[in-house]
């Protein structure tokens, strides 16, 4: 299994019955594929749809109906669409479940920078700011590590999102939650031990007693 | 409400304007007005758009020719024009967040100084703004944004000038129709009052200044 299946199907585990759930682009999209068989939930698209399917079958898209990034998608029975101010309504206004978003860094303080590398990469923080700070759960999808570096650093060097920290960082290594605000290991990706996972982590993380590993 | 040509309807838009610009990644965008902004070479422009969508694509065919000066949005890296542009400090931009750029014009549109939203306290996006307690809350005061012109493309436009929207291109264009002088609507469908019924009417009639005609 690649980094980031095993990262968005452990992610899908975290989808309870009847959420509203919003995912970020990247790796939070494929997190859709691994809805659990049976398991009822909404996605919204913050361009102003709940209800988001999968990509329309050949001749059935329509110009009028995308996703964030402007690709067509479908709508489900049941769907409903709305304007801007209604969408991010609904984010800031904590009616949005869960949201699954990207990072750059989180912190062992679970404070999230995904929106901007000074001076290389400023596209804009789009409506990533108002879903950290909204959403009622935030889960952040990304591998541990890039090229070598830890991306669980001790604090954040990148601006930060959101002074709000994240509640859960699902990576391909391990499951990370911040109980206290004090970053703890709660799960091990198959074949990872604690060791390795400590290897490649700047923060400084607690440990408890039983690390399981993920079940996939 | 006034129906016009289009080339009547870009005339009154002078070099130097503020505009609104409705649309989500060039989907919801009056295309046809950016056509004709580019062919009349209208530059100098204050853009308020959510973002600067692809190269001649909505939005994006204003930064083919540097039509723009200036813009307001949450998101431009789908445009390495405007990237380009805005790197080489041949254009300003202001990047704030999506959620308080739709509430800033719609309290432009809504006679409001402006709203208290959580989103950037503790950010950069704090800077230079007033931090306000509410019942033990940080807000920040972000303040009202209204354009000169804002371009509105419906799906539905009556003889009277009211508008509907279709699925995600709905998006800034209803808010946008509230909060600038001038009002300029495209609709991919002009049809008879009464096809859109009262209770579907978006954006009623008095708010637009000019309807494009089609042709």
């Amino acid at each position: 299994m690649d980094a980031q299946t095993i990262i968005a199907r452990r992610v899908a585990q975290e989808l309870r019955p009847g959420n509203l759930v919003n995912l970020g682009i990247g790796i939070p999209t494929l997190v859709a594929n691994y809805v659990p068989a049976g398991l009822h939930v909404y996605f919204q698209s913050e361009n102003g749809l709940i209800g988001t399917g999968p990509i329309p079958e050949q001749g059935m898209a329509h110009p009028l109906l995308t996703d964030a990034g402007g690709k067509p998608i479908s709508a489900l029975p049941g769907a409903a669409t709305f304007d801007s101010a209604m969408s991010f309504g609904l984010i800031r206004g904590g009616h949005v479940d869960l949201t699954v978003l990207g990072g750059l860094q989180v912190d062992a303080g679970g404070h999230l920078a995904n929106w901007m590398i000074p001076g290389k990469m400023v596209p804009g923080m789009g409506g990533a700011m108002d879903l950290v700070s909204g959403a009622k759960r935030v889960i952040v999808a990304m591998q541990h590590a890039a090229k070598g570096k830890s991306k669980i650093v001790a604090r954040c060097n990148l601006p930060l999102t959101s002074a709000r920290p994240i509640d859960l960082v699902v990576t391909d290594m391990a499951v990370i939650a911040f109980p206290g605000g004090h970053a703890t290991l709660l799960e091990t990706a198959p074949g990872v031990s604690i060791a390795e996972v400590l290897a490649v982590t700047e923060a400084e993380i607690a440990i408890p007693d039983d690390v399981p590993e993920m079940k996939l | 409400m006034k129906a016009v040509s289009l080339e009547e309807a870009i005339a009154v838009i002078p070099a130097g304007a503020s505009i609104m610009v409705g649309g989500f990644m060039g989907v919801g965008t009056p295309e046809r007005l950016l056509d004709e902004l580019v062919r009349q070479r209208k530059s100098n422009l204050s853009l308020i758009s959510n973002d600067a969508a692809t190269p001649g694509k909505g939005v994006g065919k204003l930064f083919d020719g540097a039509q723009v000066t200036h813009m307001i949005g949450t998101h431009i890296g789908l445009n390495p024009k405007a990237q380009q542009q805005m790197l080489g400090k041949q254009i300003t931009v202001d990047l704030i967040p999506q959620g308080t750029f739709v509430e800033r014009i719609r309290a432009g549109g809504c006679g409001l100084g402006g709203v208290l939203t959580p989103t950037g306290v503790g950010t950069l996006v704090e800077e230079g703004k007033q931090r306000i307690d509410v019942g033990g809350k940080a807000y920040l005061l972000e303040t009202a944004l209204r354009a000169d012109f804002a371009l509105v493309q419906a799906f539905l436009a009556d003889y009277a000038g009211n508008l509907s929207y279709a699925l995600t291109a709905r998006n800034f264009n209803p808010v946008m129709a509230m909060a600038a002088d001038t009002v300029i609507v495209t609709a991919e469908h002009i049809v008879p009052v009464g096809v859109i019924a009262p209770d579907h009417v978006m954006t009623p009639g008095p708010l637009v200044d000019y309807l494009v005609a089609n042709g």
